[in-house]
């Protein structure tokens, strides 16, 4: 293994590599005692092959592949990992699971356990062994791992990032605050004043995957408003949306000049980086871009991460965009899946590896709080806690493919940009939005 | 002797087995010799349009095979807003598109047909906005539309015409007509090089003939070079309307449909429901829905502009 292993990869994975013998000395991460794994039986001559998305930075993969090179030193199972680009991997996870062939495990995002339970082997064994382990699982890692309405797992949540209000210091303080107000009246009323300093605010009206969906549901949640109610059955007509594009009438005024309808997901970053928008949302992808281009770097001196405006919400308004690991049924080697999913989410595979992610992941148990990225740089603590969030996409309904079709379709981003555009009144708009959402979330 | 020889010549001949003997039989070669060809056809023509239609009729999604539904799918688009706003500017765009590109292509085709001095390097410099890749040209206009940092914008600005950004893509017309801007820009090229070869074929004899009894330069161009460019006008109109109303590239790069929507074209909203939604079954059913147009668009093409009888090689009336 040591020859292999270059310079530039042990500088690249950090302590990561060497992890094996160091780490646990050095962890904070408590784990609880005399908790026994469950045992799985590894088949005899299993072979492995798992797909996942590709890494946001190269220490990600090194220590992934490393991990995975660990467990066939330790069970003598050959383990092969494929990544795969982002837009790919629903459309592989479909053809497998709709073919039965394939690939043993896939860690995909969130909602595709959901929409292919059926193919699948339930992982409640391991998944509440990791949480008795591990602290307990955090709360939107629970709801991403558990089977709507019951307490079978049908998923691994392996971590999730949420997006906060990225913002200027300088310009903030100049406009008379600390830090953001985190009421909302007091955030149109910052967002006012920024703009009337020339320091404005921009959020993604535009057909955004990430950044627009993220607004919406901001604006929905910090009102009290959903898409779906608890029993999936469609809401978004109600008293607290029209709440909501009400108070976005009177934000989009503040927002950046030339407006944010037509933004898509990396419009926000330019303007950011460009000096142009002083106050956004964004993942923390953002913010290390700004960090390491010299260019740009005294702006990330000047930013900070804070949660986005609460309003009545209870916790961190953002689905986190989470990794969500799946076992098929056509597996021939269920159980030395199982023993891979479990060993990497044990202390001394999961912790380098969160490590070496530097923020972009955040764990989904609570025992990884102390692992020595959060503290590496103040600026990112507050990813910490995205997986503490009671968001997802579809909320409050069941996890469906219904609510990752409404995400697709934008529909609550449209419904907020038809108001901000003055295209439609708030109740029209309103009953647009019903009116798509009825039909996408008709069975 | 050849008697004898006759005799036995005919005898072979009824000899022969019955692979020669089908091989000989020309509606056989026929078919034999298609085969390969519809073959082809086929498995990378009908098949995929068959498919395309037939899962129209079905609530196919990805990750998940459908049932017949029947008309369904249809009936929804019916009452659906959001298809009738993509019909509208599917046929807006194709329509204004396409008059601004014969316009001004034609006008181009003239004035290269002059002769010019370095009349190949122009013609050659013309045809570049249609060789750039359309994704390129679409990443072009979209920094040229962008909302913040777009170059006109910050050179009306820095004049001090204007005080704000242009709003070229943030409300629905302004980005409809931003991307029919960007559809003429790069459609021109194709029309003006395909309408200067035809002009090239108009015999010069015909001008002289013309200038002789005192025609003026309308009249040339009304009575000699307009009916003779109306073979090949028809054409390229068919093509640059199919292309146009095919277009997907530039609308998806550069506003993805949006603002909510008023910048989807049937083709884009298919792919927005069948493969970003993951409704393939509704994707396909806006993509047929396309069908009617283009087969609209092709017969009025042939009818209307090249039904003369000249055209299939008998006199004109």
């Amino acid at each position: 293994m040591a020859n292999i292993i270059t310079r530039r990869s042990i500088l690249g994975a950090g302590a990561a590599i060497a992890a094996g013998g160091q780490a646990v000395a050095q962890s904070r991460v408590q784990s609880a005692s005399g908790v026994s794994a469950p045992t799985l039986p590894i088949e005899s001559g299993a072979t492995l092959r798992m797909l996942r998305p590709v890494r946001f930075v190269a220490p990600d993969e090194e220590v992934f592949r490393a991990n995975c090179a660990r467990f066939t030193q330790q069970t003598g199972v050959q383990v092969r990992v494929d990544f795969v680009g982002w837009e790919d991997i629903n459309q592989q996870t479909a053809v497998t699971a709709n073919t039965g062939a394939g690939p043993d495990v896939i860690i995909g995002f969130g909602d595709a356990p959901h929409i292919y339970a059926d193919k699948l082997v339930e992982l409640t064994d391991i998944a509440e062994y990791i949480g008795r382990k591990y602290g307990g699982w955090m709360a939107v890692g629970e709801k991403y791992g558990k089977r709507h309405g019951t307490n079978n797992w049908i998923g691994l949540p392996f971590g999730g990032t949420a997006g906060p209000l990225v913002w200027r210091k300088s310009a903030v303080n100049a406009a008379g605050y600390q830090t953001p107000p985190n009421d909302m009246p007091g955030f149109l009323e910052m967002c006012k004043k920024l703009r009337q300093a020339g320091k404005p605010a921009g959020f993604a009206l535009g057909n955004a995957v990430g950044d627009g969906n993220g607004f919406a549901n901001w604006l929905m949640w910090s009102h009290g408003a959903s898409i779906t109610d608890d029993a999936g059955a469609v809401s978004v007509n109600s008293p607290q949306t029209l709440a909501s594009l009400n108070y976005l009438k009177e934000l989009y005024p503040t927002f950046v000049d030339g407006g944010t309808i037509s933004w898509g997901d990396i419009s926000n970053n330019q303007a950011y980086a460009a000096n142009s928008v002083f106050v956004t949302s964004n993942g923390v992808s953002l913010y290390f871009a700004l960090k390491n281009d010299p260019a740009t770097r005294a702006i990330a001196e000047d930013t900070e991460h804070s949660v986005m405006p609460l309003g009545v919400a209870d916790s961190w308004p953002s689905a986190p965009l989470t990794l969500n690991a799946m076992l098929f049924k056509h597996s021939r080697f269920p159980n030395a899946s199982k023993a891979l999913l479990a060993f990497l989410m044990e202390q001394p595979q999961y912790e380098p590896w969160l490590d070496a992610n530097l923020g972009y992941w955040a764990h989904p148990v609570n025992a990884y709080k102390d692992a020595a990225v959060w503290t590496s740089d103040p600026k990112i603590t507050l990813f910490r806690d995205s997986m503490n969030n009671k968001f997802w996409n579809g909320y409050k309904g069941p996890i469906t493919v219904a609510s990752g079709q409404a995400n697709a379709e934008y529909v609550l981003v449209q419904m907020y940009a038809a108001v901000a555009s003055g295209q439609s009144t708030p109740e029209a708009a309103m009953r647009e939005a019903e009116r798509r959402a009825r039909r996408i979330f008709r069975r | 002797m050849s008697d004898v020889t006759a005799e036995r010549w005919v005898r072979r001949s009824q000899d022969q087995n019955w692979v020669t003997r089908l091989l000989d039989w020309k509606p056989f070669l026929v078919v034999m010799c298609l085969l390969p060809a519809v073959g082809i056809l086929t498995i990378f023509l009908t098949y995929p349009l068959g498919l395309g239609i037939w899962l129209a009729f079905t609530d196919t999604t990805i990750g998940r095979s459908g049932v017949w539904v029947g008309l369904e799918n249809f009936e929804y688009m019916m009452e659906d807003p959001i298809f009738w706003n993509a019909v509208f500017f599917s046929v807006f765009y194709t329509g204004i598109a396409t008059i601004a590109k014969f316009g001004l292509g034609l006008w181009l085709a003239l004035l290269l047909n002059n002769h010019l001095p370095f009349k190949s390097f122009l013609r050659a410099i013309i045809l570049l906005p249609w060789i750039v890749p359309t994704v390129l040209t679409a990443i072009a206009f979209w920094w040229i539309y962008n909302p913040q940092f777009s170059i006109i914008s910050w050179v009306f600005i820095e004049l001090g015409l204007r005080t704000t950004n242009i709003d070229f893509i943030n409300t629905a017309w302004p980005a409809r007509w931003s991307l029919i801007g960007a559809n003429v820009w790069r459609g021109i090229p194709f029309v003006a090089i395909s309408l200067l070869a035809g002009l090239q074929t108009i015999s010069p004899s015909l001008y002289e003939a013309a200038l002789l009894d005192g025609s003026t330069g309308w009249q040339r161009f009304r009575y000699i070079t307009f009916p003779m460019l109306l073979p090949i006008l028809a054409i390229v109109m068919t093509f640059s309307i199919i292309f146009t109303f095919t277009d997907f590239q530039l609308v998806y790069a550069i506003t993805r449909g949006g603002p909510v929507n008023s910048t989807q074209l049937l083709a884009t909203l298919a792919f927005q429901r069948g493969i970003s939604g993951g409704q393939l079954g509704e994707g396909a059913a806006i993509a047929v829905a396309m069908l009617p147009f283009l087969i609209f668009a092709t017969l009025f093409s042939y009818f209307a502009l090249a039904r003369r009888k000249w055209q299939q090689g008998e006199s004109n009336d």
